[in-house]
């Protein structure tokens, strides 16, 4: 009988191609996901060295961080030109290494483009028990499918087209544990905030996150990969969930999954995947279920969170002094001050997409608030953002698209959008916007602009409102609506 | 990639914990297709400032950066490592760095050192008057004024930075071993390939 592993190890040990005397491993990565960014360097280092990607059926390529998402075609079917020259540069760099090196390209106007890591998913590229791997750090967010999954840079995305392995030392393991059920309003969204808030952005560096559970055994693969999404701002660059009945339901019939007999042999060894009775972890996180409320930041950091019926810290109330000016300079660049109600902070933008919140059940849950009511009057912009083509597709089928404009949304095409300042979406300095995004850095949305993460329920009703809104009481009220 | 072992000079007095990779790098710059010439928007936002660390001439083309917890959290975008080896930085000192960070930092030569917080603060005292040493080799960080700092590192890392050596270049050294062991599970999990019809 073999010791008892965790998901992590047993992934890890089907993948060890070799392991040095160090304890460094060869790890074989089976899907490679490349997008526009961080991959021209790493394309053009083959080039100058003569060497071919040696895996082009396991690498995937899919622009999605510098398109703007506004039309990419007129009525013609011709591309409408990006204004941005570097932008367009990136792009076009992509649209040549892909066919170069045999590499398949999800194209800009193509129904199944969108963000890499709604794509994986829904293609059913993503798999249980894979390691996957990407130049993007929210690469954790496959890991709600049972993949080890993980961001990596440039070098490393060389690495991996030339070798299909990595040269990797094996993280500790840390479980994240919450019991119960979610309160009324509380979403997925809201449980990851609530870690970040937890452990601090630090908290999961060196670990791979384990998150278990009953709150996360009945979450939906959109909340998991939503959780998942976010285990980097914790710090960590891998979070898994344990595959099971819903993630094999998630998968089947993908255009990429297995089919057949194949799919019953990959079903029956995903099933073995799950971590062992007995398995050890180095760290235990636990939270209650019934300690998580709706969320949001007030800092410039994923772990400044206070419930959204909470007041801003005060910068003297942190223990140490680095804390303390990192926490006064925060409130100088976000232009609050300590003791104000969070749900007295007036914005000015809603933004409602990003790989963390874009997928079908985000956009339901802000339509089902939105639904017969108008943002307020001093909202200068709402965007929603689908993740995919697919989802936009599935989400017009549903009317949501007339839910959203209706509310004076504007519907746009699928990219990584607002949630960083890469495309045309920006918000202006000095503006502050609810957003559905992962970072709350200075300046991630545009210089100068002011963040505050939340659910996509939360922004639907910051939406409303024009400030910070605890859900719930627009919830009640719309209960009431169906009620009368 | 340039060898890399003994370090001396001036170091910026940095200090600042929980650096994500928007502040070392804003995305604006990451619409570059080549590797250089990222220095010109590192810090882009802190150098706004006025009397930041990295406009002032005591300072100006040091080799050392001392920073404060977690450096580099955030984003993985390698071009955080490239803009601070395009100014100049082959050695960052911090109490912890983000695991992507000192990843990406090391494949482009530079030296990423962790000490405890003292003697950050210690080296961040040094720093403002004076030159500081790093050796590589003895895994030493050291002050004219008898300071001595002992690091950890990785064995593998200290010896592809001692060499200056190629890790893609290494690893293609065993395309056999990555064949036998794709031959092996190709058996053992065969619905895994293709991935891409």
């Amino acid at each position: 009988m073999v010791n008892p592993r965790t998901l992590y190890e047993k992934i890890w040990d089907a993948h060890v191609v070799e392991r040095r005397p160090d304890g460094t491993c060869l790890i074989y990565i089976d899907r490679h996901l490349v997008h526009e960014v961080t991959s021209p360097q790493a394309f053009e280092g083959l080039r100058m060295a003569g060497r071919p990607v040696r895996r082009p059926d396991l690498t995937l390529a899919v622009p999605d961080h510098n398109l703007p998402t506004t039309p990419r075609r007129d009525a013609q079917g011709n591309r409408i030109p990006i204004a941005d020259p570097e932008s367009a540069q990136q792009l076009a760099a992509l649209e040549r290494n892909a066919p170069e090196f045999g590499v398949r390209l999800i194209g800009d106007a193509d129904r199944e483009q969108g963000i890499v890591h709604v794509v994986g998913p829904e293609q059913g590229f993503t798999l249980p028990g894979t390691t996957l791997v990407c130049g993007d750090s929210h690469t954790s967010s496959h890991g709600a499918l049972g993949a080890l999954a993980f961001g990596i840079g440039t070098s490393e995305v060389e690495h991996v087209l030339a070798t299909q392995t990595l040269l990797l030392k094996q993280s500790k393991t840390m479980e994240v544990v919450v019991e119960g059920e979610l309160g009324f309003g509380v979403t997925p969204k809201d449980v990851a905030l609530a870690i970040c808030g937890r452990i601090g952005t630090a908290g999961g560096t060196g670990y791979v996150m384990e998150y278990r559970g009953s709150v996360f055994r009945d979450m939906s693969i959109e909340g998991r990969l939503t959780v998942a999404n976010m285990s980097i701002e914790a710090g960590a660059r891998s979070g898994l969930f344990a595959p099971d009945e819903k993630t094999f339901a998630y998968l089947k019939d993908r255009p990429m999954a297995p089919k057949g007999a194949d799919w019953d042999a990959a079903v029956a060894y995903w099933k073995t995947l799950a971590t062992d009775e007995g398995a050890q972890f180095d760290k235990t996180v636990v939270i209650d279920a019934a300690d998580i409320v709706p969320n949001v930041t007030w800092g410039t950091s994923p772990e400044d969170v206070v419930p959204v019926t909470g007041v801003v810290p005060d910068p003297e109330s942190f223990a140490d002094a680095s804390k303390r000016a990192a926490a006064q300079k925060s409130l100088d660049y976000m232009g609050l001050t300590a003791g104000q109600r969070m749900e007295d902070v007036t914005v000015e933008h809603i933004f409602i997409g990003s790989c963390t919140n874009s997928r079908i059940e985000d956009l339901r849950a802000a339509a089902a608030l939105l639904k017969g009511r108008h943002i307020a009057e001093r909202i200068k912009q709402a965007l929603v953002v689908p993740g995919s083509g697919l989802v936009k597709q599935q989400a017009e089928a549903e009317g949501l698209d007339r839910v959203f404009t209706e509310a004076g949304f504007e519907w746009r095409e699928p990219g990584c959008s607002a949630c960083l300042g890469m495309n045309p979406d920006k918000v202006p300095a000095g503006e502050r916007c609810a957003s559905t995004s992962n970072r709350n850095f200075m300046g991630r949305q545009g210089p100068g602009s002011r963040t505050h993460l939340v659910s996509p329920e939360m922004a639907a009703a910051a939406a409303i409102t024009g400030h910070l809104t605890d859900v719930r009481e627009l919830l009640k009220e719309k209960q009431g609506e169906v009620v009368a | 990639m340039d060898k890399l072992n003994i370090v001396e000079g001036r170091a910026y007095p940095f200090g600042m914990k929980n650096v994500d990779t928007d502040i070392v790098i804003p995305a604006h710059w990451l619409k570059t297709i080549s590797r250089a010439g990222l220095g010109k928007g590192a810090f882009e936002v802190l150098r706004k400032e006025p009397g930041n660390v990295f406009d002032d001439p005591e300072y100006a083309g040091s080799p050392i950066l001392i920073a404060g917890d977690n450096f580099g959290c955030g984003s993985s975008r390698e071009h955080a490592a490239w803009a601070l080896a395009d100014l100049g930085i082959k050695v960052v000192i911090a109490p912890s760095f983000s695991d992507i960070f000192s990843g990406n930092a090391f494949k482009n030569g530079i030296l990423t050192v962790v000490l405890p917080q003292e003697a950050i603060d210690r080296l961040m005292e040094v720093a403002k008057t004076d030159p500081i040493h790093v050796d590589l080799e003895h895994q030493t960080v050291t002050t004219q004024f008898q300071d001595r700092f002992q690091f950890e590192i990785d064995p593998f890392r200290k010896h592809c930075l001692l060499g200056g050596l190629d890790e893609i270049g290494l690893t293609l050294g065993q395309a056999d071993t990555i064949s036998q062991f794709e031959a092996k599970d190709a058996g053992a999990r065969p619905w895994l390939v293709p991935a891409v019809a």
